[in-house]
């Protein structure tokens, strides 16, 4: 193998090759034969380099690392000389990454208020001083020396808190009927699993503010009367559950975990307890038949968790984000809660921001915010610009909407309204590029395959919403398709024994809905309007357009396009895969999807 | 620490972190501050914390205090690094690598003076 001292990469992106790529190998080549440096310099293609902005051609030179931009031909010969016989770097083209960086480095997050996720950042979590700094466990000291149980429990009902996993129970209630239920021991649970795809708020409080929440199930024991709890959380998230465990040895070393915590004679101790990452034991009653060891399956209620849960004892379930906000409130007051908010939904929510919008990542706004601000204003639009299409609220058994919901206040009533939920508060937004159709094929594949089998409306019934939409999505729907569809959502809806087989038709109800022209398109005219589903779409080259440059025959993974040099190309539908990879290259647009 | 058996214990353990806070404040010492949550160490904070620390030991740098927490929740911009400089505003840097750990260090940590273009701008 001949050894070459130096290797220069030139992009043959299409940006690049627009810009006159390859004349530039031919004269790079030309100049090192030129100059007797062929033997010792290489000169390779390669794809985009480093930032997209730039303004191209692009070549990197090794094993220097220097990137060049903005070269011409007749440039050449003096970047040979510079780089190749004097061994220096030519200055003037040497690519300026940092210079774009500005605009994209600002994220506005002013319409935030942060109330659960404030010590996040601030705070080491692995450092229980940072946490009493910020006058952690202090309202645990306030509950046990100054409040009783009753009153507790009374100021959680005042400040309208409710649970923050989806369901929105008050939470106060919850925990009066747990101190009036009979039988001891009674546990305090913490639901740590976050099952949703899309969802890491939980994760991001354990991991960034663990003393939280451990506070928080403290100060509920003591409301409830409870002397053991568990916090069930996924193993797939092993690095909050080692945080959450060093969090719970700190504090018990301090003694406000254990026996007689602050000199009571208050007890209580907690334990972490992880699952396999089932989905449906995020379930209450699947989670606690999880934590006794037994199949995570849910069972019907009654009897509640409150009166026969974990171990047939008396049980409360909260979420984390609901047991974070606990020591605020005790701190603050009902009354600085409850003026946070909308109408029967106080205090403010965290949402998990994902999909086609410019900035992802986890929010905290108050209730009652619109859709269109937490989008717009606070998840800075849809990426590259696009149009809005739906937005996906409370994970997979949540409802998409449409535009017209965008100015819907986020609470609990206002999005069950509206055909969605809350949820854990996952947000995924759609752009205009995506097929609801898919999309609704996609959240089925999911409940389908974490259904946990046990009751027939969902573990049949999800399967057969699946098999109808994946029929649709491959062009063989059929006309009563819909109505089917209408039925079977119905019956899974009503029949399932819990929340994941309830809530599992959502996305296709939804869709079904507010994009019941799409699911026309596709069964009647076979045609997808988003231009998704592989079937029902074919890629197609523009006469006149295509300049003949080879680049998709070249990069072809099926060698499905043929054509001459400089002629207009040719797709042959009956071995083109519909990759797309043509379309993406294509420097001139001349790839159609039709 | 001693195991608090009252409120009063608690208060005077939350005196002495204050304390101990206000003394890192005066002490002329510089906080490094890495975002180390699921999201920061996926997009590599791990090897930034690395490169921050080998930078400060190969240097022999001292009165800069290198410390962990969770993340803030602009997943897009990790691994976030934050700096505070004694008295000053806390800075925020985004995806910031080994190499760009260095620059912080150099240029702001040791320089005072803020890298503007890789300042996460509120």
């Amino acid at each position: 193998m001949a050894y070459f001292r130096s290797h220069v990469l030139v992009s043959i992106d299409p940006v690049c090759v627009e810009k006159g790529a390859y004349d530039l190998i031919r004269a790079l080549q030309d100049e090192l034969v030129k100059q007797g440096l062929i033997d010792e310099v290489e000169v390779l293609e390669t794809s985009r380099i480093g930032n997209p902005v730039s303004e191209g051609p692009d070549l990197m030179v090794y094993p220097e690392d220097v990137h060049y931009t903005n070269l011409t031909v007749k440039d050449i010969p003096f970047l040979v000389e510079e780089q190749f016989l004097k061994g220096r770097v030519a200055e003037e083209f040497v690519h300026e990454a940092e210079a774009d960086l500005d605009e994209e480095f600002s994220a506005p997050r002013s319409k935030e208020v942060r109330v659960v996720l404030k010590n996040i950042g601030e705070i080491d979590p692995l450092n229980i001083e940072d946490y009493i700094a910020l006058d952690g466990y202090m309202a645990l000291g306030k509950v046990l020396t100054e409040m009783t149980p009753e009153k507790t429990i009374q100021v959680i009902l005042d400040s309208g808190l409710r649970g923050r996993g989806g369901a929105g129970f008050p939470t106060g209630l919850k925990w009066r009927f747990i101190r009036a239920a009979e039988g001891e021991p009674k546990y305090m649970i913490c639901n740590a699993d976050e099952g949703d795809p899309g969802a890491f708020a939980n994760r991001r409080v354990l991991e960034g503010d663990p003393h939280s929440v451990i506070e928080g199930m403290i100060i509920g024991a003591y409301a409830a009367g409870s002397s053991q709890g568990y916090v069930y959380c996924r193993a797939e998230y092993p690095i909050a559950v080692q945080t959450l465990r060093i969090a719970i040895d700190q504090a018990r070393s301090l003694g406000l975990l254990g026996e007689n915590i602050l000199g009571t004679d208050f007890s209580f101790d907690l334990e972490v307890r992880m699952g396999a990452g089932a989905f449906v034991c995020g379930e209450e009653t699947a989670l606690m038949a999880s934590i006794e060891g037994k199949r995570g399956e849910p069972r019907p209620r009654p009897p509640f968790p409150a009166q026969k849960g974990l171990w047939q004892k008396p049980s409360n379930i909260n979420n984390v984000e609901t047991y974070a906000n606990v020591p605020k409130i005790i701190l603050n007051g009902a009354e600085w809660f409850a003026s946070m908010g909308y109408e029967k939904s106080k205090g403010t929510k965290t949402f998990s921001m994902a999909g086609d919008v410019k900035n992802t990542g986890l929010i905290e706004v108050p209730f009652g915010i619109t859709l269109r601000e937490i989008i717009y204003d606070v998840g800075g639009g849809i990426k590259g610009d696009k149009a809005f299409k739906a937005v996906q609220t409370g994970g997979p058994m949540g409802g998409c909407l449409p535009e017209e919901y965008l100015d819907l206040p986020m609470d609990y009533e206002a999005l069950g309204k509206a055909g969605s939920i809350l949820g854990s508060g996952g947000l995924v937004v759609m752009d205009e590029d995506t097929c609801m159709v898919d999309i609704a094929r996609f959240f089925m594949e999911f409940t389908q395959d974490e259904s946990c089998g046990k009751c027939t409306p969902c573990r049949v019934g999800t399967r057969r919403i699946l098999e109808i939409l994946t029929r649709i999505c491959e062009g063989k729907g059929r006309p009563d398709d819909i109505d089917t569809l209408r039925y079977l959502c119905e019956e899974i809806n009503e029949n399932s024994l819990c929340g994941l087989g309830k809530g599992a038709p959502n996305p296709v109800k939804s869709t079904l809905e507010h994009f019941l022209d799409e699911y026309d398109a596709h069964i009647n005219e076979k045609r997808c309007p988003a231009k998704v589903c592989k079937a029902l779409i074919r890629f197609e080259i523009i006469d006149g357009t295509c300049t003949g440059c080879t680049l998709c025959a070249r990069n072809c993974p099926v060698q499905a396009i043929s054509g001459e040099r400089r002629q207009t190309h040719v797709i042959d539908p009956d071995i083109c895969i519909k990759c797309g990879i043509c379309e993406q290259l294509c420097p001139y647009d001349a790839i159609e999807i039709i | 620490m001693p195991t608090v058996k009252s409120l009063d214990d608690l208060k005077k353990i939350r005196e002495e972190a204050l304390k101990k806070q206000q003394m890192k404040e005066t002490s002329g010492k510089t906080e490094v501050i890495v975002g180390m949550g699921t999201v920061g160490i996926a997009a590599g904070a791990r090897e930034t914390l690395k490169a921050i620390l080998d930078i400060i030991e190969e240097d022999n740098l001292d009165n800069i205090i290198v410390r962990q927490t969770g993340n803030i929740g602009l997943d897009s911009f990790e691994p976030i690094v934050q700096v505070v400089l004694p008295g000053k505003e806390k800075v925020s840097y985004g995806r910031v690598n080994s190499e760009m750990a260095r620059k912080i260090i150099k240029q702001h940590v040791i320089g005072g003076e803020i890298v503007k273009e890789y300042q996460i701008v509120g």
